[in-house]
C-alpha cells in the first residue's frame, strides 16, 4: 500500500471511538489505582480493578491490531514497516 | 522507567484557533502552580516520603505528565493555525520572537518556569500540605481558565483536568491522616 492509501484506509472515526474506549477503561482503573493506594484493604475495589484491568488488556490488545502500537519499548508488537513512529501522535488528532 | 502511551488521558478538541486563549492556558503548562510543577514537585518527594505514601506521590506525579501533555495539545491547537499577526494581537508577539511556533514553559505573564516552585522540605506533613495547597491552586485557576472562554469542547476537557485537582487533594489529605496515625502509634510505643 502507498503511503496516500495508507492515510485513505486510517479510519478516523474508528481511530477515535476506539481510544475513547480506552480512555473510560483507564479513567476507572486510575482512579481505582490512586483510591487503592490510600485504602489498600478494600477488596471489593481490587476485585474491580483487577476485573478492568484484564478487560482493558483485551480492549488495547483489539485497538493495536487495528492502529498499531499504544506503548513502546516492546510493550507493544510492530508490523513492517516500524509502526511506532507513524502518525497520529496523540496532540495531532 | 516510563513508559510512553500513544493516547491522551482525555480528549482534547478546540472548536477554533484562539492564541489569545493559549496565552493564558500557558499558566497551567509552565506556571507555579502548572503540571509540570506538580509532576516534579510529587516524584521529587516521594524518595524520602514514608513507604504507605509513596505510591500516592508516584502515582499522582505521574498522572500530572498525562496533565500536562493535555494542556500542550490544547496550547499547541488554539496556536497552530494562526499567523504572526494573530499571535502578536493575542499578546504573544514577545514569545513569537523568541520560540516561534514552538511551546515555552513560561506562566501566561511570561515568567520562565523556575524550580523554585517546588517545595521540598524534608517534613511529609510540610510537604503533604504544599500538595494540598498546590492542587486547591490548580483548580481554582482551571475554573478562571473555564470561565475565560465559550469554546464547550475545552470547557469540557477543562472540566476534567478540574475534577482530577479535587481527587489528589482528597487523596493528599488521606496520606497526611496515614502518616499522622503512624506517628501516633510510634509515641504510644
Ligand atoms: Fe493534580
Amino acid at each position: 500500500m502507498s503511503e496516500e492509501q495508507q492515510k485513505q484506509a486510517f479510519d478516523k472515526e474508528a481511530y477515535q471511538a476506539g481510544l475513547k474506549e480506552l480512555q473510560v477503561l483507564d479513567f476507572a482503573l486510575v482512579e481505582l489505582n490512586l483510591y487503592l493506594n490510600t485504602h489498600p484493604g478494600d477488596l471489593q475495589a481490587i476485585q474491580q480493578f483487577n476485573q478492568l484491568a484484564q478487560k482493558r488488556q483485551a480492549v488495547a490488545q483489539q485497538f493495536e491490531l487495528q492502529f498499531g502500537p499504544l506503548v513502546n519499548f516492546g510493550n507493544s508488537y510492530s508490523r513492517y514497516p516500524w509502526q511506532w513512529n507513524e502518525t497520529p501522535w496523540p496532540w495531532q488528532v | 522507567m516510563w513508559l510512553y502511551e500513544k493516547k491522551l488521558q482525555y480528549p482534547v478538541k478546540v472548536s477554533k484557533c484562539d492564541p489569545m486563549m493559549a496565552k493564558f492556558l500557558v499558566e497551567q503548562y509552565g506556571g507555579a502552580d502548572g503540571e509540570l510543577a506538580a509532576a516534579l514537585r510529587y516524584l521529587n518527594q516521594r524518595y524520602t516520603i514514608p513507604d504507605k505514601v509513596i505510591g500516592v506521590l508516584n502515582d499522582i506525579g505521574t498522572e500530572e505528565f498525562a496533565h500536562l501533555e493535555m494542556i500542550a495539545t490544547m496550547i499547541y491547537k488554539l496556536t497552530k493555525d494562526a499567523t504572526p499577526e494573530q499571535l502578536r494581537e493575542a499578546g504573544l508577539g514577545t514569545d513569537f520572537v523568541n520560540h516561534g511556533g514552538d511551546l515555552f514553559y513560561n506562566s501566561a505573564a511570561g515568567v520562565p518556569w523556575t524550580a523554585t516552585y517546588i517545595a521540598a522540605k524534608g517534613d511529609p506533613l510540610a510537604n503533604l500540605y504544599e500538595d494540598i495547597a498546590a492542587e486547591e491552586k490548580a483548580r481554582a485557576t482551571y475554573q478562571w481558565l473555564i470561565d475565560y472562554t465559550d469554546d464547550v469542547d475545552l470547557q469540557d476537557s477543562l472540566k476534567f483536568l478540574r475534577e482530577r485537582e479535587i481527587v489528589h487533594a482528597m487523596r493528599f489529605r488521606e496520606s497526611v491522616e496515614i502518616i499522622k496515625a503512624d506517628m501516633g502509634q510510634k509515641k504510644i510505643y
